[in-house]
């Protein structure tokens, strides 16, 4: 038996819309099998990873707190790819734009003008949107593999935010312990709703920044320009459209977010400058980045869905006792399958058995 | 008769509500960095909750959360626990320390308790143990074991804590042979095994042959026992990896401190404080000491009885910092916010302290 | 043992599975795929070693089934990108995730156990050699096994007609398929190798790098793998040559701190990544031999047409 693929002449509809749930239904059940194998009823198990932490208003604000940089990050990110750009790097970017973004509250603490915060957003965008633009600038004048060179500057930007925080921005009043600076009230991002839980404002710069793009790719020349060149860099020279400056744009537009989400979270949840300021955010984002379809839409979803797993990771480790690391393997089991699913988009799935007539597994 | 009847069936029905409100477990939280079989400093807090929940068995219950990222992940931790009706919440990384203060405000009906930290409030206490006590016993065996008067030393990140068990480790050294000197890689890491694994080489390499590590994997005590050389172990009895290569350990017993606070806690006398307790108090005990000469093994066990006793501190002058300055006078002792700050060496430190 | 031998050996451990890891994403890259997931596959063969050496006590069954591990876990990835031509970029970062996890949820009752290490198996006459002795022919199974590698890619690459072939698939997998060659059926084969080199780089890492089984413990190794592809070109020799350099640089700068210089150490540690992207410029800019080496369809699915 064999499986061989077979194009659809034009994309099916009836499975674009269809086949996240199909995915999302197969990791639900290789989730129970593997509760199951490890000794867990698995309703519990899934109810505590999936329902419990929405059944609470603070949960939920958590959840928006962790979705906002992933969402932020990741919108940046499907710019990026679709314009066959690949930044791996937007954790680096996150930090420096955290770094930028603290230079304010850190260096020139005694200021406390209403005006700070808004500047300290513009400098992580414009700290996060710098750093991305060295593996766009290798990229065009030198050929430099842009994966690789973002993703060497990440460990360099983390090295750099350590040797910041136990260095130069060493808290005077710390006691010599690895941290800066704490922000003053004026460098703090506002939370939306403080009766009921902490997020802030940094969920509202991901909705926008969602919407913005979204009408960005829909409707405007520019989007426009990221598709044609992503599909095929000839055709877009054809068009006069010039890529060089597509692999600018594509790396400041991802990388300026990623700074703005960086920043975000220090002024918004941190409140001052750690040596490790993002568990993973810049990475976890790329999965995100994919699983919403590279559509900003989509990726919002899948922002929501992918931190709710993290949530789930911890309810589930208290109430029933799982292992931590099945958050993990979670996300990976997910995105295997909209990965997998995906492919059911643009092509008939035949079985075939050697010696006899084909079968046609599905044919819609 | 009809009264004896009600009476009895009242106490009956007291005791029976007693016995439900003593069955309702007083929950006591644990928040850990790491995994905690690691080896070395969360598995030594699960030893200690391990213990405290063996103390007092049905009376509490003792949830635990690993591998919590410090940082926004970590408040997001401890709140779950204080939701969840978590009497006493443990938070055990100085990563921590923000994060809990920050939960502490929201719920002062809860108490918390953090590690390594320098900050309070009116429901959360700090807890630390005094290491260099271990230190300078180890110091001391270090000065009558190395053949070459150089020990290595991986470290992981430049804070006080750290500092202070370098300079006490090399005080220890230097009262016995006072030409000692300390070689110090610095890692940068709590644990990556991997890279102490290289650092423990390349200190022996570079002709070290006693090595002591202030990082938590077993890693260079495997490379030492592959090398042929002595080591110390750190935070838990590391014995099993180099069976004769360790030398003694320091062993972080916390334990004794959770049974504490929490008695405190169903006592109702809990209240805020900041410890710093040493060897007199168990919460740091020294692993048997193995691999050594008789009169070594004496001589430690000495030094570990005098520190017990306070007959001997560590850090008591003459001390000279690095740069040949002085440091302590003869006989000054030096006071715990000097300490609790340290950012200098003291002389015979073969490095530059990162700044 | 002098301080240059005992340098050098220690050089030889953190370079041995970067030059494997490499060595099989070389031959997978060469066919024109890119999987991104060999971090992921270096810490399934941790994990996998090391718990069959703890379970069975032998270390070369372990070293055995961790290669196994990363060639099985390897297909995962083959099957979603040649046979469901997923996107290699997202399903070799799923792969990563999922190798991590799934590692950390294996090991867990491995983790702070002593274990068995993988003994150096000296060959007779040749240990006798002064330098070279110890450092070459007094070595483990798998630093063998590595360098065997780098000659046997290097013959099979350019000497033999199946090499011929990959390559040919890795320029052209349109034409090559023209030719009758079978494009997804080399491709499965060249996936299936580098998961298992990615297999044994890990079983290096938890049976003599490192004889234990610590979360994580491939620590980034994965990533730096691929960039030395690149950094080599696609040239089995400059793998071996860059892993080295690597290895030299990892640990130089480790003596550079125990020898007292002044750097801050964070430098010092960023050191071999801003070298990685140094030398990727330079070896980047010249256009002609970067193009002359790379294989012109890496990373595009291949769908035959009937």
């Amino acid at each position: 038996m064999r499986i061989e693929l077979e194009r659809r002449p034009s994309h099916s509809a009836l499975f674009s819309v269809v086949s996240p749930f199909i995915a999302l239904g197969l990791t639900i059940i290789a989730g129970a099998i593997m509760f199951t194998a490890l000794g867990k009823n698995p309703f519990d198990a899934l109810y505590s990873f999936f329902i419990e932490p929405l059944t609470e208003m603070w949960s939920l604000h958590e959840l928006a707190i962790k979705a906002a940089p992933l969402i932020l990050i990741a919108v940046g990110l499907s710019v990026c790819f679709r314009s066959n750009n690949w930044n791996i790097g937007a954790e680096g970017q996150f930090i420096i734009g955290g770094i930028v973004g603290a230079i304010l509250p850190v260096m020139f603490h005694q200021w406390d003008s209403f005006l700070v915060l808004p500047i300290m957003l513009i400098m992580g965008i414009a700290g996060g949107a710098a750093y991305a633009a060295i593996p766009a600038l290798l990229k065009t004048r030198f050929n430099t593999n842009e994966i690789l060179s973002s993703l060497m500057l990440v460990y360099v930007a983390q090295l750099f935010l350590d040797w910041l925080v136990r260095g130069p921005w060493r808290n005077p009043e710390g006691f010599n312990f690895p941290e800066s600076r704490e922000f003053g009230p004026e460098a703090i991002l506002p939370e939306i709703l403080p009766a009921s839980g902490r997020a802030d404002l940094g969920i509202i710069f991901a909705i926008v920044a969602t919407l913005l793009t979204w009408f960005m790719m829909s409707y405007m020349l520019r989007g426009f320009q990221v598709s044609v060149l992503g599909q095929s860099a000839r055709a877009g020279k054809f068009a006069g459209f010039s890529a060089n400056k597509m692999v600018f744009f594509a790396f400041l537009f991802s990388g300026g977010l990623a700074g703005l989400a960086g920043i975000s979270e220090v002024s918004g949840s941190i409140e001052q400058l750690q040596p490790v300021i993002s568990p993973g955010y810049g990475f976890t984002a790329i999965i995100v980045a994919f699983l919403g379809r590279l559509n900003p839409l989509g990726i919002f979803a899948a922002g929501l869905v992918l931190a709710l797993t993290y949530l789930g990771g911890e309810a589930a480790q208290i109430s029933i006792g799982l292992p931590d690391k099945i958050a993990r393997v979670f996300q990976g089991f997910l995105l295997f399958f909209v990965l997998a699913c995906d492919t059911l988009i643009h092509y008939r799935v035949r079985l075939k058995f050697a010696g006899h007539a084909e079968l046609a597994e599905e044919g819609a | 008769m009809m009264k004896k009847l009600l009476l009895a069936l009242s106490t009956a029905a007291v005791m029976s509500f007693a016995a439900t409100a003593a069955q309702a477990a007083t929950k006591v939280c644990f928040v850990y960095v790491g995994s905690k079989t690691d080896g070395g400093w969360t598995q030594a807090h699960d030893i200690g909750r391990q213990e405290l929940q063996n103390h007092f068995g049905d009376k509490i219950e003792t949830p635990y959360l690993e591998n919590v990222a410090e940082g926004p992940d970590a408040e997001r931790a401890i709140e779950r626990f204080a939701r969840s009706g978590c009497e006493l919440i443990f938070t055990t990384s100085f990563g921590f320390m923000e994060p809990t203060l920050d939960v502490a405000k929201k719920f002062p009906k809860v108490k918390f308790e953090h590690a390594t930290g320098y900050k309070t409030a009116d429901n959360m206490a700090s807890y630390n143990s005094r290491f260099y006590e271990g230190r300078y016993i180890q110091g001391q065996i270090a000065g009558k074991m190395s053949k070459n008067g150089v020990a290595g030393y991986i470290a992981s990140f430049p804070i006080p804590e750290v500092v202070q068990g370098i300079n006490s480790f090399l005080l220890g050294a230097q009262s016995i042979n006072p030409d000692f000197q300390i070689k110090v890689v610095w890692v940068n890491s709590w644990f990556d095994a991997g890279k102490e694994a290289d650092a423990a080489k390349a200190l022996i390499d570079q002709g070290v042959d006693i090595l002591t590590q202030h990082t938590d994997s077993t890693a260079p005590m495997q490379v030492a026992a592959d090398r042929g050389i002595k080591a110390f172990g750190q935070a838990s009895d590391m014995i099993e990896a180099g069976p004769e290569t360790q030398l003694t350990a320091i062993v972080d017993t916390w334990g004794a401190y959770y049974i504490k606070r929490t008695q405190a806690l169903l006592d109702g006398t809990w209240e805020t404080q900041s410890t710093w307790d040493g060897l007199v108090d168990g919460i740091l005990t020294m692993a048997p000491y193995t691999n050594m000469p008789d009169d070594v093994k004496q001589l430690a066990m000495e030094t570990e009885a005098k520190i017990t006793t306070g007959e001997l501190k560590p850090f008591t002058g003459p001390v000279m910092k690095q740069d040949g300055s002085e440091w302590l006078k003869a006989d000054e002792v030096a006071d715990d916010g000097t300490l609790l700050g340290m950012n200098f060496y003291v002389k015979g430190v073969d490095d530059k302290l990162p700044q | 043992m002098t301080l240059i031998e005992a340098v050098l050996l220690t050089v030889t451990t953190a370079a041995t599975p970067l030059l494997l890891a490499a060595m099989g994403e070389l031959v997978v890259e060469r066919s024109g795929v890119l999987n991104l997931g060999v971090e992921g596959m270096i810490v399934m063969g941790a994990v996998v070693a090391f718990a069959t050496a703890q379970v069975t006590g032998n270390p070369y069954l372990g070293a055995l089934f961790g290669a196994v591990a990363g060639c099985v876990f390897s297909l995962l990835f083959g099957f979603l990108t040649l046979t469901l031509v997923t996107n290699q970029v997202a399903t070799g970062l799923a792969l990563t995730i999922l190798g991590l996890g799934l590692s950390g949820m294996i090991g867990e009752n491995f983790v702070g156990e002593a274990g068995v290490q993988l003994e150096p198996i000296a060959i007779p006459l040749l240990d006798q050699l002064p330098l070279l002795g110890p450092l070459i022919f007094n070595q483990d199974l798998i630093f063998y096994l590595s360098i065997l590698c780098v000659v046997g890619v290097s013959w099979f690459l350019f000497r033999t007609r199946l090499g011929l072939q990959l390559r040919a698939i890795g320029d052209s997998h349109g034409s090559a398929h023209a030719l009758g060659i079978s494009v997804i059926k080399t491709r499965y084969c060249a996936v299936m190798f580098g998961g298992a080199c990615a297999g044994l780089a890990g079983a290096q890492l938890s049976l003599v790098y490192t004889p234990q089984w610590v979360e994580n413990m491939s620590a980034g190794r994965g990533w730096i793998a691929l960039a030395l592809v690149v950094f080599a070109s696609w040239r089995p020799l400059r793998v071996l040559a860059g892993a080295y350099l690597f290895g030299a640089v990892t640990i130089g700068q480790l003596h550079a701190q125990a020898l007292g210089f002044g750097i801050p150490s964070q430098f010092l540690s960023a050191l071999p990544y801003l070298a990685t992207i140094l030398v990727l410029v330079i070896i980047s800019r010249n256009r002609r031999l970067t193009l002359m080496n790379t294989p012109a369809s890496l990373g595009q699915s291949f769908v035959p047409d009937r």
